[in-house]
């Protein structure tokens, strides 16, 4: 499997504050990459490296194993949307298509001509007066008729309502079938990323908190419902994620490396919402407490 | 390419329209000014009523006359309106984020849609500029003073523009808000403006210097010495006022700080020749009062002055260029505009590529 994206001790910092810190990953190629994690975990900051809009204060990225916008070739692999898609608000829609054909090596205007009339969309209309899910769509049809081997999309539906939100992943899925693209989408939201992706990433605080194959993560873990006892107590091979217990009950999120035999637990089967909360508040729990340092403060 | 010209095209209009009107008031007004040159100004020599000629002509519009200076103005405004935004809008509107992920490397974004903006900087104002200075070509031989408007006429202001919109392109760069990168641009193009034209243009050539008796600026026999011994039309730099031991001691034919010429009697019928000394001859004492400006009639009076300036061996040293100078000032004035351009142009360059992030 090569990697589309591989970062080596990533870090990003803006004066005196870290956006991103020690991010290490690999994203496999060939993948609908979901990456998910809490507001403010460096998932913008990791995809503006990644396409080289931003540059690293530390480590390294590289995409397609070369550092990212190194050159025309290399741009013109990657498909890029910005958070709130970002589109020239006085031009036309007709002239962003122009824009596109002008500023890319390859350009397919069929592609962008249909799709802008499947959806309805006037090629005279200003970009500035289009709705938020029309604006989505003519920025996700920029980076898609450059024909990119990658499309990379930051929060790509964060500011949709439910139905153009749903439209919108619906064509990126047409999209990703039709032309074999990688797609690497980052999200707060699980449902999204449950809806297209295969790949998951859980990342917290600048740190991978788990990734893989979605249908493999949700193989191999699983919740465990026993009789109160510490997290050490687990059967062997089970790799305790979170725990929460009552009086008389102990429930535990596990990674399991093998079977579970003992029958004094109940083991029920997780969804991809449980297995990034859990991972989530994992990695909350590795965060330093910055309160904990300042005194005087209350 | 394509979209650089598309993003400027409205402010390219606003400014060919401005253009469009000043170009229409001027040709409908300048072949008459020139006619009335030829035909009346040209031959009042020969009529004798040259100067009711001449003060009538220089009446002729007025408005448009002073519409020249704002060609002074207009380098700021296109460094303000085009240069400025040109990066600093992208970085607001996240705009960036699309056109550095196109196919096409950032530094080419960038070196394209400069070099759009700064052709059109330099057509548009060296097209101001021959306008302003065609049309006024009458005026200027009738005045003869090439210095005096040499920051609106031919090849220099387009030097001003050029610095102009790198200095917005560059300030948009590194500030990165459209606003204050405006006031930014505006600010320093002042500053930098004001300094070339006061200390720095008076250095591209080594000038020639006139030395001559100081003399008060009238004569003995009443009537007002004009000028100052040098020709119309050539720039004055300094002009001292030196005694005899070479201390500096007035400027522009004046001494002291209000910079005028005054005699004040101090008892004894004595009188003393403000900021130099006291006279060693007695001076009349004049019907009229002994003001700067009234020196009062009377011809023993004013003889008694000059006697008076005469014992102090003043003598005043002109500084100046001479106006068959002007052209190779206006080129050095071009290329040192064009060089501080290439800096800031450098500048903006190499902070787009890394700083930029």
């Amino acid at each position: 499997m090569t990697a589309l994206l591989e970062a080596n001790g990533l870090g990003k910092r803006y004066g005196r504050k870290w956006a991103l810190r020690d991010c290490t990953l690999t994203i496999p190629e060939g993948h609908v990459v979901g990456l998910v994690g809490p507001n403010g975990a460096g998932k913008s900051t990791l995809l503006n490296l990644a396409v080289g809009t931003l540059t690293p204060t530390q480590g390294t990225i590289n995409v397609f194993d070369s550092p990212p916008a190194r050159d025309t070739q290399h741009l013109s692999r990657v498909g890029f949307v910005a958070q709130d898609a970002p589109i020239y608000a006085a031009l036309s829609v007709r002239e962003h298509l122009h824009f596109g054909a002008a500023m890319n090596l390859t350009w397919d205007n069929q592609l962008a001509v249909r799709r802008m009339s499947q959806l309805g969309i006037d090629p005279r209309q200003r970009a500035g007066k289009l709705s938020g899910g029309q604006r989505a769509q003519l920025a996700l049809t920029l980076a898609v008729a450059k024909r990119p081997e990658v499309l990379i999309l930051d929060e790509p539906v964060a500011s949709l309502d439910p139905l153009a939100r749903r439209e919108f992943l619906q064509i990126l899925m047409e999209t990703v079938v039709e032309h074999k693209v990688s797609v690497v989408l980052s999200s707060h939201l699980v449902a999204d990323i449950e809806r297209v992706c295969d790949y998951l990433i859980v990342l917290t605080s600048s740190q991978v908190q788990v990734a893989g194959d979605v249908d493999d993560l949700l193989a191999s873990h699983h919740r465990l419902v026993g009789p109160r006892c510490e997290p050490s107590d687990v059967p062997e091979g089970q790799h305790v994620i979170d725990a929460s217990h009552t009086d008389r009950q102990s429930t535990f999120f596990v990674r399991s490396d093998g079977p579970i035999v003992d029958p004094a637990w109940s083991i029920d089967p997780v969804s991809l919402e449980d297995l990034v909360l859990a991972y989530m508040s994992q990695g909350r729990d590795t965060e330093p407490d910055l309160w904990a340092t300042s005194k005087g403060r209350s | 390419m394509w979209l650089a010209w598309r993003q400027f095209r409205t402010a390219a209009c606003v400014v060919l329209g401005f253009l469009i009107a000043v170009g229409v008031a001027f040709l409908v007004t300048g072949p008459h000014l020139v006619h009335v040159y030829d035909t009346v100004v040209k031959t009042c020599a020969a009529k004798g009523d040259c100067d009711s000629v001449t003060s009538t002509f220089q009446g002729d519009d007025t408005f448009l006359q002073h519409f020249g200076t704002v060609l002074l103005l207009f380098p700021a405004l296109l460094g303000m309106f085009w240069g400025a935004p040109l990066v600093a809008r992208e970085m607001e509107a996240g705009t960036f984020r699309l056109a550095w992920t196109q196919s096409v490397t950032r530094q080419r974004w960038f070196l394209t849609r400069v070099a759009v903006l700064v052709f059109a900087a330099v057509v548009a104002t060296g097209l101001f500029s021959l306008m302003v200075t065609w049309w006024s070509s009458p005026f200027d031989t009738l005045n003869f003073s090439l210095f005096a408007n040499f920051d609106i006429r031919d090849v220099a202001p387009v030097g001003y523009v050029v610095f102009a919109v790198m200095l917005g392109v560059c300030a948009g760069v590194v500030i990165r808000r459209t606003v204050f990168a405006m006031g930014a641009t505006l600010v320093a193009f002042a500053v930098v403006r004001i300094s070339i034209s006061h200390w720095v243009r008076q250095r591209f050539a080594s000038p020639l210097h006139l030395t001559q008796a100081f003399q008060l600026p009238f004569t003995g026999n009443g009537s007002v010495k004009v000028g100052n011994g040098l020709k119309p039309g050539d720039w004055v730099v300094s002009d001292n006022i030196v005694n005899t031991q070479g201390h500096v001691i007035g400027q522009h034919g004046g001494f002291g700080p209000n910079g005028g010429i005054g005699f004040e009697a101090i008892g004894n019928g004595r009188t003393e020749f403000v900021g130099v000394g006291v006279c060693p001859n007695k001076i009349p004492a004049p019907t009229g009062g002994l003001g700067r400006k009234d020196l009062g009639p009377g011809q023993a009076v004013q003889q008694a002055l000059n006697k008076c300036v005469a014992h102090f061996h003043l003598r005043e040293i002109l500084t100046y260029f001479p106006p068959s100078r002007y052209w190779s000032f206006q080129w050095y004035e071009l290329s040192l505009y064009f060089g501080l351009a290439i800096v800031l142009g450098a500048i903006a360059l190499w902070w787009v590529r890394t700083r930029m992030t």
